[in-house]
């Protein structure tokens, strides 16, 4: 049961819940008069301490959509955490209101905080370059929807592995799923950091290679999983520019991938894939969209433990 | 050198060579109260050359093992009252530590958030690696 859980990380939730998740976001896309007001008189609290766009409409329109109402902040020069508050008091206090608190923080470990002092449950929607379950829960549905398993698959994940929050989280759910191979393309800069590899990866046994060029593994991918190299990762501007263009996928590299490879983002993306990529019907980044909403509306419905 | 035995106190003995400072600067010593020894390179059979620590005065309740066993498992602490051997511990590694370990990721929340404890768990006992619970930030005792 997920009812009352904090989300801090994909692994807390047991496989059973994830199919479960799944299964309900797949009753919602079906039937969804029939979730229209599981949410009445419910609030959300939405803490972005940092900009985002896509994870923070994406969570308000799925608790509107359950006929739930959000309030919070999207900036936090405009809250009581310009003025010092630490997170632990900002929760306790935003607890009193909302029902369910939704956060970003650039601090990792952030959310991990706020659940020990929230009486509600916590939802991490990305915390620095750690973790960000609910773009994990939307990853694995989309794989699940367009390539219909998530076993026997060869993934390639592509770009910012250091950095990059929705890769490692992505990598820790799959080493859940059987006969899953692992193909890491990044520079030598950005490769994912010592405790995926080590703590994550080796650990669990998972087949993976870490490749410098997408054109090495391309063909044997089903998955191709795109990432942005962030400029806010970055301490410095130079690294940024010189790593930014590392790795496009064009139209061109995309003739050497499987006809049923399906291309994947977690948005939003500056140049790494090209425009071109986009009428390709392997281009599957806007539905992994539209999906994750619904994936966040069965992530609330199950942490608040709402009746459709 | 001779260093004179203590009456009571706790001698921590067998300490890998090199390791006696770093243990040392782990330990919460009273710098204002505490009359504290430490011998570096002295001779031992078993290792060669070893550390030793001898601390004056310090309750051996309060006295914190985790430490011992997080810088060096193989040390042994030796209790003693009345200038008198009355208990020989082997510290083992500790399963987690708080404020021992600090984080050193400057993206962890450890870092900016008032009165949080640094805790670490540890992740795999034959490197003798620790996690941050926060961030999973890996430290390897053995580098440290």
């Amino acid at each position: 049961m997920l009812k009352g859980k904090s989300v801090l990380e994909p692994m807390d939730l047991t496989m059973e819940e994830m199919q479960d998740l799944f299964e309900t976001a797949d009753d919602i896309i079906a039937n969804p008069e029939k979730y229209a007001h599981a949410a009445d008189g419910k609030i959300m609290g939405t803490l972005f301490y940092e900009p985002s766009t896509r994870t923070r409409l994406s969570f308000a329109s799925a608790m509107l959509r359950l006929g739930g109402q959000v309030m919070g902040f999207s900036d936090a020069s405009s809250s009581s955490v310009s003025k010092g508050e630490s997170i632990a008091d900002t929760i306790r206090t935003v607890g009193c209101f909302a029902d369910v608190i939704v956060m970003r923080h650039p601090k990792e470990g952030a959310p991990r905080v706020a659940a020990e002092h929230s009486f509600v449950p916590v939802i991490n929607a990305g915390d620095g370059g750690h973790q960000h379950p609910s773009q994990t829960f939307t990853d694995l549905m989309t794989i699940r929807e367009y390539k219909g398993r998530l076993d026997n698959l060869t993934i390639g994940l592509c770009g910012d592995l250091m950095f990059g929050r929705t890769v490692h989280s992505l990598i820790k759910a799959l080493t859940r799923f059987k006969n899953i191979k692992l193909k890491l393309i990044s520079p030598e800069e950005l490769v994912v950091p010592e405790y995926i590899r080590n703590s994550i990866m080796k650990k669990s046994g998972i087949d993976f290679e870490e490749v410098r060029h997408m054109e090495d593994v391309l063909p044997e991918l089903d998955v191709l999983y795109m990432t942005r190299v962030q400029k806010e990762r970055f301490f410095n501007e130079e690294d940024y520019v010189r790593l930014r263009d590392s790795f496009i996928l064009d139209e061109a590299k995309m003739k050497l991938a499987k006809d049923d490879m399906i291309v994947m983002h977690p948005l939003p993306r500056v140049n790494e894939i090209a425009v071109e990529v986009d009428d390709d019907p392997r281009a599957h980044y806007f539905d992994q969209v539209r999906l994750g909403m619904y994936v966040r509306m069965a992530l609330i419905t199950k942490v608040l433990g709402l009746e459709a | 050198m001779v260093i004179d035995s203590i009456k009571n106190g706790i001698v921590i003995d067998h300490i890998q060579a090199g390791r006696g400072m770093k243990l040392l600067s782990y330990l919460s010593i009273d710098n204002e109260n505490d009359t504290v020894a430490i011998i570096m390179n002295a001779s031992s059979k078993k290792r060669g050359k070893k550390d030793i620590i001898k601390i004056e005065n310090v309750d051996s309740n309060s006295f914190n093992m985790d430490v011992v066993g997080l810088i060096d498992p193989d040390a042994t602490v030796n209790i003693i009252e009345n200038e008198e051997i009355k208990a020989k511990v082997r510290p083992t590694l500790p399963a987690r530590v708080e404020n021992v370990i600090k984080c050193k990721n400057p993206r962890c929340v450890t870092s900016s958030e008032r009165g949080l404890k640094n805790i670490f768990v540890l992740n795999d006992e034959e490197n003798r690696e620790y996690r941050c619970v926060y961030c999973d930030e890996i430290v390897s005792m053995d580098k440290e």
